[in-house]
């Protein structure tokens, strides 16, 4: 579904990012780890199309994003942050707030926002402004918010890394089954090898701005490709 | 002495010229602040420093140059707009333009820059991306506009220059209080005072009411842990 060939990304000037080759399938979760400022978030930021590369480019379903519309593009994917980063209205709306983008007809946009806000438990919260939520409730806003799109591609930037650790137990474990149920295909950025091993079919490391090793987890763990790997996955709290 | 019906007549025009400027000032202070806080192009900083000098322009100052500018052997003397309230609506655009033009720079910058990014991935266009923006910061705008208007309901020194404080159809509260205060009428340039400041504060706190609104839920409740 995606295959990215050649890439380099720079940013400030610097090389941020690069990546000879790597295939992203469809229905896969990959998950992308490594070190804080190894390039993670630079990988969905370019598979977002929100950075433009130096040189080599992402392909999409056959067709190189260069080649295509950046908004036609972005309709086909949905972005997680890190932070929720919710707006200033009810839940309900921050939901709609992607359907309301593409002009999704209203009688469409109820029954779609609601299926996910009951599939994510949070019917409580449905007209309560965002201010009013706490870190694990505007997260699981921010999921359903993604979610409801429907997206060909799901990217998910650390979504749950300020949450407290029983709170990020459970979103993952709702996060889990979510892909498996739905069978989307994305991409999760963590720090955290156990959290990519139980959400993804296969991990990404990628150290100092370069791919080291695409597979799956009992593979990298067993094999690292090089020094730099290793000594990632030796760093990691056990 | 001024009577009931001139007092009428000059707060009409205050309140007229001084709300046209602070919409013309809008509409070009909103995209030409919202263009400098988002985009990334040569020589930004040195153009925000120019607004944010333009924000402290000196009324006299704005004044004479569009009197000389509109001045009949002036490079617009052709339009005849010199002492006439357009002159004054001009020249208090110039005023406040940069006023709500830097304030506009400042409050889209002050935000979280991965909000863009974020409405973005979202799948929204550029155009729902800079609306959903504003409506984000919908506060300081506000606070943009009520400077801006501010700025100019108060002057006098560019109305005086380029409105040329003409009985009935230039004079303003601020050119009219001058000149009541100059032949000595201490008590009909406090009194027009009065009616401006108290003008000025019906205006403010309306607008304040609609800023406030929307923090009324949030206030409400506090946040939860």
């Amino acid at each position: 579904m995606i295959e990215i060939r050649n890439l380099l990304i720079q940013r400030n000037g610097r090389d941020a990012l690069k990546i000879d080759s790597l295939e992203i399938h469809r229905g896969e979760t990959l998950a992308v780890v490594g070190p804080n400022g190894s390039g993670k978030s630079t990988l969905l930021l370019a598979l977002a199309r929100l950075l433009k590369p130096a040189s080599g480019e992402v392909v999409f379903d056959g067709k190189s994003l260069s080649r295509l519309d950046d908004l036609e593009y972005r309709r086909k994917i949905s972005f997680v942050f890190q932070d929720p980063l919710l707006l200033d209205m009810t839940v309900e709306q921050n939901i709609a707030l992607g359907l309301k983008f593409r002009k999704t007809p209203k009688e469409e946009v109820h029954p779609r926002v609601w299926k996910w806000i009951k599939h994510l438990g949070i019917e409580s919260l449905a007209k309560r402004r965002a201010g009013q939520l706490s870190g694990g409730e505007a997260q699981r806003v921010s999921l359903a918010r993604a979610f409801v799109l429907e997206p060909e591609l799901l990217l998910l930037d650390e979504p749950f890394s300020s949450l407290d650790p029983p709170t990020r137990a459970k979103m993952l474990e709702d996060l889990s089954a979510l892909l498996a149920e739905d069978h989307r295909t994305a991409v999760f950025v963590t720090h955290n090898l156990n959290e990519a091993a139980k959400l993804s079919h296969r991990i990404a490391v990628i150290v100092g701005g370069m791919l080291r090793q695409v597979g799956p987890a009992r593979q990298i763990k067993a094999k690292p490709a090089d020094e730099a790997v290793a000594a990632f996955l030796h760093e990691l709290p056990r | 002495m001024l009577f009931d019906s001139e007092i009428i007549q000059i707060t009409f025009l205050s309140l007229q010229v001084s709300a046209i400027a602070t919409i013309v000032s809008l509409l070009i202070g909103l995209p030409l602040g919202t263009w400098l806080a988002l985009g990334s192009f040569r020589g930004r900083s040195f153009f925000l420093s120019i607004i944010n000098t333009g924000m402290a322009l000196p009324p006299v100052v704005v004044g004479l140059v569009v009197a000389i500018t509109l001045w009949r052997s002036g490079p617009l003397g052709d339009l005849h707009l010199i002492y006439t309230p357009v002159a004054i609506i001009i020249a208090q655009t110039v005023i406040a333009a940069p006023v709500v033009t830097g304030l506009t720079a400042a409050a889209l910058e002050a935000m979280d820059p991965r909000l863009q990014q974020q409405l973005l991935g979202l799948g929204a266009s550029r155009p729902q991306m800079v609306w959903y923006l504003w409506r984000e910061a919908r506060l300081p705008l506000l606070a943009a506009l009520m400077a801006g208007f501010g700025s100019v309901i108060s002057e006098v020194g560019a109305s005086m220059m380029v409105g040329g404080n003409i009985r009935g159809q230039t004079r303003v509260l601020t050119t009219a209080i001058v000149l009541e205060t100059s032949k000595g009428e201490f008590g009909t340039a406090l009194a027009l005072s009065t009616l401006l400041l108290v003008l000025t504060y019906l205006i403010n706190l309306a607008l304040t009411w609609i800023q406030q609104r929307g923090r009324k839920a949030d206030w409400q409740s506090s946040p939860r842990k």
